[in-house]
């Protein structure tokens, strides 16, 4: 009996160390030799990311010309003051969105200056006068009856980063500052409105991840004929020639994009890089057949139409081999001599004075016509040269729209001085930057927040490091930049979110990402189940045994006792 | 506001120089500041109609103002008038396109077509500044050459195996499947890298599966591949070649291909490619090569070219219906109207080399024009028909070339080069590859460059590696031999062999074959894998003096590679590719041998596990099974139990 319960205890013994091997040994190998390497990642940053309250902030100094202060007042004006702005921007369908505030703040530095009048004569001479930095903004009060600007102009907006302020004159000369601020503050703000950022720049830019009231629907085709931002576009410009046996087209593209479209891209070469080329492409036809018009002695296609107009053509563009950014496609159509002259007509049937029309993010087409050149005797082909200043000035026109260059209507009383040379002002050129920093901002946290979501969802993707390291480094240029924005850098903060967004497509299109081969939890049952059940039972088994006769025995010694 | 103004005349100024317009005046050119400023300053109308086409579609008319239209329609007039004084102020362009179609009847009775299309730019794409401007030149690939600093670039799709021995020499030779190589600008510091990203690109614009190229299937051949345009370094570092045998050539490579040429399918010789006629054939070859050439014979000034051509050889016996008659309708199911109209020369050509006197076949329409061209070492005689002559259409306003055969005698002269290649042995262990090359010239010798790609997964033995002719070794006078890394690189092997006249020289080398992991086989291993083409490069000794001077007016399909010297001629052979299999296991058995294992696994740890937790004692004897059923029984019968 002795023996027997010696050989029972070893037994039970090594039971259990078998259980212990097979737990302390056997489980956290099995787990390190099945688990998949993931690189850290900065998970809380990520999420402090998706509620980040953006605050955007624009310098503006005030300047007083002599005659609209009086010395002593000079003294009291105040040196700082901020004005703040909030908005919601709203979104049903982005969960995460709708906690994302926009707070607008801007510090208006109130400085007296004696400006002598005969100095202000030119935009030129007012920008020498203060050097502003990219994003910031001067305004110049001036007294009700300076010569400056005409009679019947309030505002005058120059093409650098300043504008004229005419104080009105219903107060008088005996008003005090704060009247005088108190009727100033309303029409910087109008004047902002124009010059800088607004609230409707901003939501349109987000249009992409809020939705939008249905009854704004204005708004939403406007945003959504702008391009996304990107680091870079590619311009094409097409000559499309469907009947080269009746005209040869010479177009002086070269030419024409360096006189016209290059000092505008050369302007906005702080957004983005431009790459231009032009190719010509024969026989290559719309995909409508234009009617004949008798009205009008014309072919005509109408808007209806125009959305079928492409598709042909678009096989023949030819995607862009050397680069993902995205294309912008300037199309010349020049009919063929039995459909000519070709006119495009709008909704309400009326010809377009252009003859041009655009597509929202993808680019514009022109109807050129050339039947003017045919001669009755003339012999064919018919050798055209493309009047390139009109049709540059349609493409230009239709480029601004498609970058997001595109001003609101001025108010009543605004002037509004005409763009230099490259056709863009800086203040155009800031609000462009402000916008594509917010939505920079926007795209990056939201393709780093959806990959972060991703990976915590499919725990068997491997994570190696470079996607963490770039995942970080966005992470980081993100808080960067949302930093220099609150700080009113706006050049810095462009230049840190086109980085972040760089890093974080990075990261979300590696392929290393997709590698790995998904095995659906089943597979995996299935391949264990014959080595784990054999294996687990006996000493589930064994262990069940023992724990049921250690309470018999306690049982027992209760029995006992009792 | 003065100031404004004289910024404006001053930029009317700079407009006025540049402008081609030299009667424009500076009223005219106003109106583009205007227009834009106009456009953007007044929206009004654009936010209207952009409310419309919110619901209506996504196309919005392009709103420019009145007053701009009025004045551009001035503008127009002006240019018009301007126009009537000058009548060609257009600069002569510095691109060129040519297109031509050569038939060839074979004596077997099949029929060879060649379509060449030349395009010829004078650029330069390795300027920093980006911008450039198409004409002729396809766009997609003038920027995959700027691009990825492609110095040249050959590729080329071909369904079908080319029988030397039937059908002569091929004007452009080229091995079943796909064939790339590259050689790269020496400004290039990461070929692999770059050669990675243009494989990817070049496999989306010709809709082909060359992302499939890499390390594995990639060589740097020293020899055999040299540039074919303007050399300036030869170092092999910058070449980069690789072969698809299993590659499937289909509609989807010809259509892209088609749209790189300036008239697309629309007119000129193009409109005859039809898709369902050219795979209906018993070859279809069709390539692209990019290669910088000289303008003149002093190199003074330098254009690329691109060459395309489309090589497609027609069955008598599946599309003839037994009757040996040819047309360009039957072949091609369309019949030509006209030349490609930007095309500088449009011609086709008939070899009528055999048939001086017409006894073999008849050609109708017949055409005065003769020319003849030093091709492959040969002078043959061609018929010309030139498509820009409205002459050669006839009063039908449609050619439809017609050859009927009279006799079905014929002798073909032997190609004097070619090869063909076997694998022999038995079973899946090993093998020997076996690559035999005729030299039918009765009295030269000529050397040889072999060059033999073989995957790593067939283990060549080199030293295996033997060279004979006519019974006896031939060394060889130069060996390159670049062993294969497992999963990295293939084996290169390229060889100088002499040929001695009128012999057969065999070359063998042995192999094993490797078991590869069972996620490297092929959807269908058991149809077996692909060894690519051995590719044989020669001067081989020409009869007739070869044509030297490259810049030469001259036939497009004659003109392809450059002649260095009049005794020889430059010939490529393609070697048949080779199918062989590899010991494939069943691929059910991972699964099976896991739970093999695991049941073996199970077994044993069970009865361990059993040794060692057991108590073993002698138990009393129990009562038998029977002995309890019966007392069971018992019971109810009420009987006395047993004992």
């Amino acid at each position: 009996m002795a023996t027997a319960e010696v050989e029972r205890r070893r037994g039970q013994l090594a039971a259990l160390s078998i259980a212990a091997v097979v737990i302390i040994v056997g489980v956290p190998l099995w787990w390190r030799t099945t688990e998949t390497y993931r690189a850290w990642l900065p998970v809380s940053q990520i999420k402090q990311l998706a509620k980040l309250q953006l605050q955007l902030s624009a310098d503006v100094e005030v300047v007083f010309a002599r005659g609209t202060v009086t010395p002593e007042q000079q003294k009291k004006v105040p040196l700082t003051q901020t004005q703040e702005e909030e908005h919601a921007v709203d979104g049903d369908l982005m969960k995460w969105f709708r906690r994302l505030f926009r707070r607008m703040k801007r510090a208006c530095s109130f400085c007296v200056f004696m400006l002598c009048l005969q100095e202000i004569q030119s935009d030129e001479s007012l920008h020498t006068l203060s050097e502003s930095p990219c994003g910031s903004l001067v305004f110049y009060v001036i007294p009700e009856l300076s010569l400056l600007l005409p009679k019947d102009t309030d505002v005058y907006i120059g093409q650098r980063r300043t504008a004229l302020l005419r104080v009105s004159s219903q107060v008088g000369v005996g008003r005090t500052l704060e009247q005088l601020l108190a009727q100033l503050e309303p029409r910087i703000k109008q004047v902002l409105q124009v010059m800088s950022f607004s609230h409707t720049d901003v939501s349109a830019v987000l249009s992409d991840r809020v939705r939008f009231n249905p009854d704004s629907k204005e708004g939403i085709a406007d945003s959504m004929r702008a391009f996304k931002s990107s680091p870079g576009y590619e311009i094409t410009f097409s000559l499309l020639n469907p009947d080269p046996t009746s005209h040869q087209l010479h177009w002086d593209i070269e030419g024409a994009v360096q006189t016209y479209i290059q000092p505008l891209l050369t302007k906005l070469s702080p957004v983005a890089n431009f790459s231009i080329d032009s190719q010509t492409l024969y026989y290559s036809v719309l995909g409508v057949k234009p009617r004949f018009d008798s009205s009008c002695d014309a072919y005509t296609l109408n808007a209806d139409s125009l959305a079928h107009v492409i598709n042909p053509v678009e096989a023949r563009l030819g995607s862009n081999a050397a680069s993902s950014n995205p294309v912008l496609n300037f199309l010349l159509y020049v009919p063929d001599a039995h459909h000519s002259p070709l006119k495009i007509q709008d909704h309400r049937k009326q010809e377009v004075p252009s003859n041009a029309f655009h597509s929202p993010r993808w680019g514009g087409i022109m109807v050129y016509n050339v039947n003017g050149f045919y001669e009755p005797e003339a012999e064919l082909p018919v050798d055209i040269s493309i009047n390139m200043a009109e049709v540059m000035g349609v493409f230009l026109a239709q480029l601004r729209l498609l970058l997001g260059v595109q001003s609101s209507p001025p108010p009543p009383g605004f002037l509004v001085a005409p763009r230099g040379s490259s056709g863009l002002a800086d203040w155009e050129l800031d609000r462009l930057m402000w916008s594509r920093c917010v939505e920079n901002i926007a795209t990056a946290t939201t393709t780093i927040t959806s990959l972060a979501q991703l990976l915590d969802q499919i725990s068997n993707i491997v994570i190696n490091d470079n996607i963490a390291e770039q995942v970080s480094s966005a992470v980081n240029s993100l808080q960067l930049a949302v930093a220099e924005l609150e700080a009113g850098n706006l050049k810095y903060a462009l230049q840190l979110s086109k980085e972040a967004i760089l890093a974080s497509e990075k990261a979300f299109f590696d392929p290393s990402l997709l590698h790995l081969l998904y095995f659906p939890d089943d597979q995996k049952f299935a391949i264990y189940i014959p080595l784990f059940l054999p294996m687990c039972v006996p000493i589930l088994l064994s262990l069940i045994k023992m724990a049921s006769e250690a309470r018999q025995k306690r049982r027992e010694k209760l029995a006992k006792k009792d | 506001m003065a100031a404004y103004v004289n910024r404006c005349s001053n930029l009317l100024v700079f407009i006025f120089i540049l402008s081609v317009f030299l009667f424009v005046d500076s009223q005219q050119t106003t109106p583009v500041n205007e227009q834009h400023t106009n456009t953007a300053d007044n929206p009004q109308p654009a936010a209207e109609s952009a409310t419309q086409t919110a619901e209506e579609g996504r196309w919005e008319a392009t709103e420019v103002d009145e007053a701009a239209l009025g004045d551009s329609a001035a503008d127009k007039l002006g240019v018009r008038a301007s126009d009537t004084f000058v009548l060609t102020p257009t600069p002569q362009p510095k691109d060129d396109f040519q297109e031509e179609l050569v038939i060839r009847p074979l004596h077997s009775g099949d029929i060879y077509a060649s379509f060449q299309f030349r395009t010829l730019w004078e650029t330069d794409f390795m300027r920093e500044n980006k911008v450039s401007h198409y004409r002729l030149f396809p766009k997609s690939l003038g920027q995959v050459i700027s691009k990825f600093s492609v110095r040249e670039l050959h590729i080329s799709f071909t369904q079908g195996y080319w029988r030397t021995m039937q059908w002569g020499q091929p004007f452009l030779p080229s091995p079943p499947g796909a064939e790339l190589w590259v050689w790269f600008q020496d400004s290039v510091t990461d070929v692999d890298a770059a050669w990675k990203e243009l494989t990817n690109v070049l496999s989306g614009i010709f809709c082909a599966s060359l992302n499939f190229i890499d390390s594995t299937n990639t060589v740097q051949p020293s020899a055999s591949f040299k540039p074919l345009g303007i050399v300036n370094e030869t170092d092999h570092r910058f070449l980069r070649y690789a072969t698809l045998p299993r590659e499937i050539v289909c509609t989807e490579n010809l259509t892209p291909w088609k749209k790189l040429l300036p008239c697309g399918s629309k007119a000129g010789l193009a409109v005859l490619l039809k898709s369902e006629k050219l795979f209906h054939s018993s070859f279809f070859s069709q390539t692209v090569h990019i290669r910088p050439v000289c303008q003149d014979r002093e190199c003074k000034t330098t254009s690329w070219e691109l060459r395309q051509t489309l090589n497609v050889v027609f069955d008598l016996h599946t599309s003839g219906q037994g009757k040996r008659e040819w047309s360009l309708f039957k072949m091609f199911s369309r019949t030509l109207t006209e030349a490609c109209p930007l095309a500088s020369s449009s011609k086709i050509y008939i070899d009528v080399t055999d048939n001086p006197q017409e006894e073999y076949f008849e050609l109708s329409p017949a055409t005065p024009l003769l020319s003849q061209a030093v091709v492959l070492g040969d002078r043959r005689t061609f018929s010309v028909y030139d498509l820009t002559q409205q002459v050669t259409f006839g009063t039908v306003r449609s050619l439809n070339l017609l050859i009927r055969w009279k006799s079905t005698e014929g002798d073909m002269l032997r190609p004097l080069l070619h090869a063909e290649r076997y694998v022999a042995g038995y079973g899946l262990q090993t093998g020997e590859i076996h690559t035999v090359m005729y030299n039918n010239h009765p009295f030269r010798s000529f050397p040889v460059l072999l060059l033999d790609s073989v995957p790593w997964y067939l283990r060549l033995y080199i030293h295996t590696l033997t060279v004979t002719s006519k019974g006896k070794d031939n060394t060889p006078s130069y060996i390159h031999y670049q062993p294969s890394k497992d999963r990295m690189r293939p084996h290169l092997l390229e060889m100088l062999v002499q040929l001695p006249p009128h012999s057969v020289t065999e070359v063998t080398v042995q192999f094993e074959r490797a078991l590869l992991k069972w996620t490297e086989y092929t959807p269908d291993p058991n149809h077996g894998f692909y060894v690519g083409s051995s590719v044989i490069s020669a001067l081989v000794p020409s009869s007739v003096a070869m044509d030297t001077n490259i810049t030469q007016e001259q036939p497009l399909f004659s003109s392809f590679f450059p002649c260095k010297e009049e005794s020889s001629y430059f010939v490529r052979v393609y070697t048949e590719p080779l199918l062989v299999n590899l010991p494939t296991p069943d691929f059910s058995m991972p699964y099976n041998v896991i739970c093999l294992t695991c049941t073996v696994v199970a077994v044993g740890y069970g009865s361990l596990y059993n040794l060692l937790t057991r108590s073993f004692q002698i138990e009393e004897p129990n009562p038998r099974l029977a002995k309890k059923i019966a007392n069971f029984i018992r019971r109810i019968r009420g009987v006395p139990l047993l004992s």
